[in-house]
């Protein structure tokens, strides 16, 4: 009973990361920038979710909603203002202003919340289901739900809306694209609203597990070793790597010695590079000439 | 302007390039030396520092913008660096030979960790070397009869001879020895065969490889040099903070450092003083603006790293060449006026095809 108590807390904790990683990868299949910040926009959609439900009294659901709202909101502006200029730029000065965007994240949350954790108060708290002898609570049920539900959306999305398509071909090849007639950098400005909504679902989904605190988003470079165990660029693998991560690390920290826990996603991650860079689920070729 | 009539090869690889050059050195040179009969104890140790930085600066300026690797765990080289040569001191070997040890024992794993980089470009080496860095991390707590774990360990004095290397101005010359000769190595193996290649294989792999060039084993040798780099700057570091713990080598050191060849100007020597001299006067800049600015504001937790994000994007947008980017333009500005171009420096963009087939 114990392995499979492990195994639900597991997945649901895979499941967090999935949904990081899937902000990761939805902005690298469109726009081939590297979203280091993408854990901290998971912190600020968690404060600005605290802020709606806790401190305005918004009921749960409106204050999710208005959560997603705002956060695409900042995920248009932060695009408009910082990532515009870098179109067309090398990737590594991407990957580095986005790590300078989590700086100032950051900084930012810790300016106007504060540093002591938060908690939001949730209609799902405390309860909890039994099967048999294992016990879940609501909340990772819903953590589980949700990643699915968002997922199937996702995958919906880029196979048959005419955006979806625009935005894998806007990743594939900018100059093509835009000859065709895409709107590349209105493209861009909705990958990044759609990658901070998610952000900020994940951060609601989250919150009651984890306090909310500045510091939180630190759990998006775990989500980033997910993203690239599954193979960068694919959404199935985003998952399959967060699930696989979550899993491992609960096991780890129950059977190994301490310490093997916080650095199993790592271990992994660096296996998988040395064994199979391009990841499970491979889209990259080796770059001919 | 100058105009260098070149008739010799040699010319090409000379360390000075013209006489204004080596009048300007060693300009900077006599006044480096007597800094320490101007300056009071606290900023002669905050230029030591700057030195150090710089030590480390060199390290990641000859895989970052030498070589084109981009590494987010060069606090890791940083610790290992630091913690070899306390290890080293603490069980008796003379100063020297601790802090070359400890170089070369980080160049070994620098040239490991650079293996797997044959494989891997980018964003997924930044991450291959951001693990690495965790893991270092997660070693040094755990591997409590070297490291003394949480507990840190205290760093003995430097001596050399007899003579106590551990007074401030002591070890300011001490630090900008050392630099010296790291520059000089830098520079050394940047006109040599080993670093032209570097070079090439930054501008273009595929074209590097058709010229004979060895990749595999030219991303592990800039590995390992920039490794040795830093573990020296390390093992230095260790003397000027005196007592070790894990939490003195987290993440944030590694992004200040690449904060540090960004902003110095990537792609040169130049670029590396700058940037450390940059590094190293923010935190006291902070310092006293914090002094000027309404409590509400000063008492941000982590203003400090938010300054530094903020920093390093606004030089990403405006001047990815960094400072001596900057100072380039400005100087042939001067050189060239009235006739200077804007867009002589325009940047080429190039838009992304992407390797993937889904």
């Amino acid at each position: 009973m114990e392995v499979l108590q492990l195994l639900i807390s597991g997945i649901s904790q895979g499941c967090v990361y999935g949904l990081i990683a899937l902000g990761f990868v939805l902005i690298y299949k469109a726009t081939e920038m590297v979203n280091f910040a993408q854990g901290d926009m998971m912190m600020l959609g968690a404060f600005i979710a605290y802020t709606f439900i806790n401190i305005l009294g918004f009921p749960f659901i409106w204050g999710l909603l208005a959560t997603i709202a705002a956060m695409a909101l900042v995920g248009v502006l932060i695009e408009r203002i910082i990532l515009r200029p870098m179109i067309g730029e090398p990737p590594f000065a991407v990957l580095m202003i986005t790590i300078g965007l989590g700086f100032i994240l950051r900084a930012v949350a810790g300016a106007v919340w504060g540093n002591d954790p938060k908690s939001i108060t949730s209609p799902l708290a405390g309860g909890v289901v039994r099967f048999g002898d294992v016990a879940v609570g609501y909340e990772n049920i819903a953590i589980i739900v949700g990643t699915i539900l968002l997922c199937l959306a996702l995958y919906l999305f880029f196979r048959f809306t005419r955006l979806g398509v625009a935005m894998q071909a806007a990743s594939q090849n900018q100059l093509a694209a835009y000859y065709c007639g895409i709107p590349v950098k209105r493209v861009f400005s909705i990958i990044w609203a759609l990658s901070a909504a998610i952000a900020a679902t994940a951060g609601v989904l989250v919150a009651p597990i984890t306090l909310i605190d500045p510091l939180m988003g630190f759990v998006g470079i775990k989500a980033f070793a997910a993203a690239i165990v599954g193979g960068f660029g694919s959404l199935q693998g985003a998952m399959a790597g967060g699930l696989l991560i979550g899993i491992v690390e609960q096991f780890a920290g129950l059977y190994l010695p301490t310490g093997f826990s916080d650095t199993s996603a790592y271990v992994i991650l660096l296996l998988m590079l040395f064994v199979r860079p391009e990841g499970i689920f491979a889209t990259m070729q080796k770059k001919k000439v | 302007m100058r105009f260098l009539f070149k008739t010799n090869y040699r010319q090409d690889v000379r360390l000075f390039k013209h006489n204004g050059q080596r009048f300007w050195y060693s300009l900077l040179l006599a006044g480096v030396l007597l800094a320490p009969l101007l300056m009071d104890e606290f900023y002669l140790g905050e230029l030591a520092l700057v030195y150090i930085y710089a030590i480390a600066g060199i390290g990641l300026m000859l895989l970052v913008g030498y070589t084109g690797l981009v590494s987010l765990g060069h606090a890791a080289f940083l610790a290992i660096g630091a913690y070899s040569h306390t290890w080293f001191l603490a069980h008796g070997w003379p100063f020297p030979l601790a802090l070359l040890k400890a170089s070369l024992i980080t160049a070994l794993v620098g040239a490991i960790v650079g293996l797997p980089a044959m494989r891997m470009t980018g964003i997924y080496l930044a991450i291959a070397t951001l693990a690495f860095a965790v893991i270092v991390e997660q070693v040094i707590v755990h591997w409590e009869s070297v490291t003394g774990g949480f507990r840190g360990m205290l760093v003995p004095q430097a001596q050399f001879l007899g003579l106590d290397l551990s007074g401030s101005t002591a070890f300011y010359f001490l630090c900008l020895f050392i630099l010296l000769i790291c520059l000089l190595l830098a520079l050394n193996i940047l006109r040599s065969p080993t670093g032209r290649a570097m070079t090439a294989v930054r501008d273009s792999e595929i074209s590097a490889q058709s010229m004979g060039i060895h990749l595999a084993r030219t991303k592990s040798i800039a590995f390992a040099i920039s490794a040795g780099f830093t573990g020296l700057a390390g093992g230095l570091l260790a003397h000027k903070m005196g007592y070790l713990a894990p939490d003195a080598f987290t993440i944030l050191i590694s992004i200040q450092l690449l904060l540090m060849v960004v902003v110095g100007g990537l792609g040169s020597l130049h670029g590396v003083i700058y940037g450390a001299i940059f590094i190293g006067l923010l935190p006291q800049g902070i310092a006293l603006m914090r002094d000027y600015l309404p409590p509400a504001v000063s008492q941000i937790p982590g203003l400090e790293p938010g300054i530094f994000g903020f920093i390093m994007i606004l030089f990403l947008i405006y001047e990815p060449l960094g400072i001596y980017g900057r100072w380039l333009k400005i100087r042939q500005y001067f050189e060239l006026f009235p006739l200077y171009r804007k867009s002589t420096h325009k940047r080429q963009k190039s838009y992304l095809r992407t390797e993937r087939m889904r």
